[in-house]
């Protein structure tokens, strides 16, 4: 009850979601004007803190009684074609703007030196990207999410394209063509649904419509290759690695971090509640293609060299572990898999900038030119050990947590996935107790190691954050649970209440 | 059989004629002001003045603005004038919005366009030039205003014939009398179908009024094999003037060849015009045709959006990549066409209109960056540009990325309004083709940006001093990013304005 007296304290009558996605586009306008490398930086980290904080109150005054859109906000925008600005956020959003909002401000801390040339572009890229996420998020009208969505892109294109490794344009080319194709496609399904819906954007409304099981086959396809492509579920999954190599460190956060996730957002927000029949229809198929996901990105993460790479792999094994407990359609299946999205930006985050961290140190990506790194930077080594295990999913880190909840939700719904996803978290442990091997432990390879740094206290910001939620969700998940319980409840009924 | 009847009825007559003759100018009021436009700079050409180009730009920029008061003004009385020949309604009224922008930000852009060999120097030539911009404009206000085939076709060659003398007005340079040479042959060419299918329409039907032909088509046969070859040579005719393959050959060799404001005007003004009077024609008035030609309009859209986009892909010359993409942009237009009906309509016209902000923008990009250069525009004449010029790298940026149709830009809206004309039609297989094609577009519009903002800047960049921001070319690239962006963000007030001008007759 006290949450809801807060809401009616402070929060009424304000538009706190607009606030919170367009306070880092106001930021992008304002950074032009900026004189001095500082400036900018501390300018970009103070709005990002302050949008991080904002979702942070709204994770607190958020009440998780209800599976009722909160903070809704509407306006019309373009009403001849039924398309409104409407905003509103459920357990599952909120969740999502927090993780985004504080990967925001971590990144600003972690391209600091990072990124020297062209420092303000980048910080009006990062502060824009930013914008656009939160308001996928947020957005409760079809429309306005396919332009967030697809405007996204554009920052992020920048991103690799300008500031990434050599072979940057190639991946970033590859990036945006790969996802630009699924998101038409999706947008065509859009208008299906708007048609056959009574001609409207509105997301709650279109949930309500039942279509017919023909029409929902085909629109389900539509989605399916947007939101493959942007999971990435094998096979459209060959763009991940050559962005997540190519990004730099700052790109490869948010990549992993938040834009992996719009894929699964999209299943949750669209294709479970909206598509019942044939989100049912096709859930065979999903749980297939993610327990190949699952395996084939573990074998492929087990043969890199590269550390970037083998990272990249291996998140798309993680995401085979999230679509197949969305499509398990158990309270165990689902809820595993959004809080693994949740665990694995984390998790996958904080590994990209320990990379990025070593990188800017020795500029290698090479694991096994590492070694040691526990006996000349401890503190750095301990860290990054902490979230390799994290990582693997060892008890007691946010990793298990999820993947017990997956696993345990898909047994007895599809036993041959789920002992593909056991597999896939055998092989997790080979290859990243390999990369703990290698570069933390055994004798002393790298040149100028003497000369190495430890982390600094901006590093160690960076980094705490995460950690304190590595553990935090390890041992004691009801918060994050219980935020998620009312919601994803609502979305089991919308989904399996539909017949078949 | 008295002398004073007879007076009293040529008394009648005179004074109903004079009525409808002073109500007929006042309709074609803008169309007179731009004559006296034409003919003002003509004459200024003739008195030497120290900064004759300023002047005459400012001229016919002033009686551009003045026809659009006119037009304004007229537009609140929708009317039919010149014994039902011209006509005065919310459409062609937003088809002459769209051409006077395009005309009104083709001259100021022209001031700045001058390479090694000069387009417009000082005293040679400069009254010619705006003169004939001018007509062409005039020509392209008649063909929208037009409900008769006759008047459509003086349009259609009064705006030809003006853009084949601009095209070759680079007089010393060969690709330049190449392309005027090549579209003389051509375009004639197109003007013979044209009238062929025109005089058949009239052998059928015994008028040349579009509505009186509508009453008469009614009592036809449409499986007759004379009315299906006038239709078909009408629009194959139409079909060459926007670029729609197979008679696209034109587009690359000319867009190339023509100074590159004239290019601009060609890409935005011209085809809009020839849009509209495909629209009245096939849309409005003789839709009753539309089985004969939808089948075919189907396969050409599908061929010049395919052709379009993935021959533009290898170009490596700015000016015939944008015609490629044009006729890529073409095919998306009619697939408008294929929707039909009021939506239908609406989406092209909304399409033109946003297509008019991004094509000019970028094209004042292209003309900035010729600066004391020679004709070749090889796309890496952008490298770098971001390096030296962020302000004008980032408008770049919104023009590509509004052409590609990337939210939240205009290009994004019109394509989206298209195509919810299309699906709402039940042409779902369509739409996902088009979708597909643009996205393969999208490719060499994002490789210019990656050029702007990876590469070092270009040989031509680097002296920075090269490129100067006149004021008329701020003004140009001002008027094209906001609306670009405007288009995009508030699409519900362009939209109004869209739906408001719908052909007079049209339910």
């Amino acid at each position: 009850m006290t949450d809801s007296l807060m809401t009616s304290l402070f929060i009424e009558n304000v538009p706190i979601l607009s606030i919170l996605i367009f306070l880092p586009a106001i930021g992008a306008l304002c950074v032009p004007f900026l004189s001095g490398k500082n400036a900018v930086r501390w300018f970009t980290l103070t709005i990002l803190f302050v949008d991080f904080l904002i979702a942070a109150w709204l994770l607190v005054i958020f009440d998780n009684s209800t599976a009722q859109m909160q903070f809704v906000e509407s306006k019309p925008w373009v009403p001849s074609l039924g398309i409104t600005y409407k905003l509103g956020i459920d357990g599952v959003s909120v969740l999502f703007l927090f993780l985004t909002s504080l990967l925001g401000w971590i990144c600003v801390l972690a391209s600091w030196n990072a990124i020297d040339k062209r420092l303000k572009e980048f910080m009006i890229c990062l502060l824009a990207i930013q914008s656009l996420m939160l308001g996928v998020f947020c957005a409760l009208d079809l429309l306005l999410f396919y332009v967030f969505w697809e405007a996204m892109l554009v920052p992020m294109y920048l991103m690799i394209g300008i500031w990434g490794g050599e072979d940057r344009i190639y991946a970033a080319f590859k990036f945006f063509l790969y996802t630009l194709a699924g998101s038409l496609i999706f947008l065509v399904g859009i208008l299906v649904l708007y048609f056959e819906g009574g001609r409207t954007f509105d997301i709650l409304v279109l949930m309500d419509v039942s279509y017919d099981f023909e029409l929902q086959r085909w629109v389900f396809i539509a989605f399916l290759i947007a939101f493959a492509v942007k999971v990435p579920m094998v096979p459209f999954h060959t763009w991940l690695p050559d962005a997540h190599v190519q990004a730099p460190t700052a790109g490869s956060i948010i990549l992993a971090g938040v834009l992996l996730k719009m894929g699964a957002y999209g299943f949750i927000r669209f294709s479970l509640p909206m598509l019942p029949d044939a989100s049912h229809y096709f859930a065979p198929l999903i749980q297939g293609l993610s327990a190949v996901a699952i395996v084939y990105g573990g074998f492929l993460a087990l043969a890199q060299q590269d550390i970037k790479k083998l990272i990249a792999y291996s998140s798309i094994s993680h995401m085979g572990f999230i679509t197949l407990g969305l499509f398990t359609f158990t309270t165990n299946g689902t809820t595993g898999a959004v809080i693994q999205m949740f665990n694995h930006g984390i998790t996958t985050g904080a590994l990209f900038l320990f990379i990025g961290l070593v990188y800017e140190r020795t500029h290698s990506r090479d694991i096994p030119a590492y070694g040691g790194l526990l006996k000349t930077i401890p503190f750095y080594g301990i860290f990054f050990a902490i979230f390799l295990l994290s990582s693997m999913a060892v008890p007691g880190t946010n990793g298990f947590i999820g993947e017990i909840l997956v696993l345990s939700g898909t047994f007895g719904v599809n036993n041959w996935a789920a002992t593909a996803g056991v597999l896939g978290a055998l092989l997790g442990a080979a290859y990243l107790l390999g990369i703990y091997r290698q570069m933390l432990l055994g004798p002393v390879r790298i040149p100028g190691a003497a000369k190495m740094w430890d982390l600094n206290v901006r590093e160690l910001c960076c980094a705490l954050p995460l950690l304190l939620f590595v553990f935090w969700l390890g041992f004691y998940p009801k918060p994050f649970l219980s935020i998620l319980q009312p919601t994803l409840k609502h979305l089991l009924e919308q989904t399996v209440g539909a017949g078949l | 059989m008295s002398d004073i009847a007879e007076k009293q009825t040529a008394a009648d007559l005179a004074t109903v004629d004079l009525t409808a003759i002073s109500q007929s100018v006042l309709a074609s009021g803008p169309e007179i002001i731009i004559i006296i436009g034409a003919c003002v700079a003509l004459m200024l050409s003739l008195v030497p003045h120290p900064r004759q180009n300023q002047l005459l730009a400012g001229v016919s920029v002033f009686m551009i603005l003045l026809a659009a008061c006119m037009s304004y003004a007229l537009s609140d009385f929708p009317q039919t004038a010149y014994a039902g020949m011209f006509v005065v309604d919310g459409f062609s009224t937003f088809f002459k919005v769209i051409l006077y922008l395009g005309t009104t930000l083709t001259v100021l852009m022209s001031g700045n366009y001058r390479p090694n060999n000069g387009l417009i120097k000082d005293g040679v030539f400069q009254g010619e030039y705006y003169a004939l911009l001018l007509f062409a404009l005039l020509g392209t206000m008649i063909m929208v205003s037009s409900t008769d085939l006759l008047l459509i076709y003086i349009g259609l060659e009064l705006q030809a014939l003006s853009i084949y003398v601009l095209t070759g007005f680079l007089k010393t340079d060969l690709r330049s009398n190449e392309a005027s040479l090549k579209y003389i042959i051509l375009g004639a060419f197109s003007s013979g179908i044209i009238l062929y299918g025109m005089s058949l329409f009239y052998g059928l039907t015994g008028t040349t009024n579009l509505n009186d032909m509508a009453v008469a088509l009614s009592t036809l046969d449409l499986s007759d094999p004379m009315l299906i070859l006038a239709t078909l040579f009408m629009l194959v005719g139409l079909l060459f003037k926007v670029g729609a393959v197979p008679f696209h050959m034109w587009v690359p060799d000319i867009y190339e060849g023509a100074p590159s404001p004239i290019t601009a005007y060609m890409s935005v003004a011209s085809k809009a015009a020839a849009f509209a009077v495909i629209m009245r024609i096939f849309m409005q008035d003789l839709s009753v045709l539309q089985p004969i030609w939808i089948l075919n309009i189907v396969g050409i859209a599908v061929l010049t959006m395919t052709l379009g986009s993935f021959v533009a892909l290898a170009q490596t010359n700015i000016k015939r990549m944008l015609a490629y993409s044009s006729i890529a942009h073409a095919g998306f237009l009619m697939l408008g066409l294929v929707a039909g009906g009021r939506d239908g309509m609406a989406s092209i016209m909304l399409y033109l209109l946003i297509y008019t902000f991004m094509t000019i923008g970028i094209f004042a990009v292209i003309i900035l960056l010729n600066k004391g250069v020679t004709l070749g525009e090889p796309i890496e004449d952008f490298s770098g540009l971001a390096k030296n010029h962020p302000g004008l790298a980032f408008m770049s940026l919104i023009f590509l990325f509004s052409l590609a149709g990337i939210p939240p830009t205009g290009g994004f809206f019109a394509k989206f309004y298209v195509l919810t004309a299309l699906i709402d039609t039940g042409h779902v297989i369509l739409a996902v083709i088009a979708v597909l094609l643009s996205a393969v577009a999208a490719w060499f519009y994002i490789r210019i940006i990656m050029l702007m903002y990876v590469q070092p800047p270009a040989p031509v960049l680097t002296q920075a001093a090269e490129i100067q921001l006149t004021p008329s070319i701020r003004i140009v690239l001002l008027i094209a990013t906001i609306g670009t962006l405007l288009t995009g963000v508030l699409p519900a007030w362009f939209l109004g304005f869209v739906t408001n001008s719908m052909p007079l007759g049209l339910g």
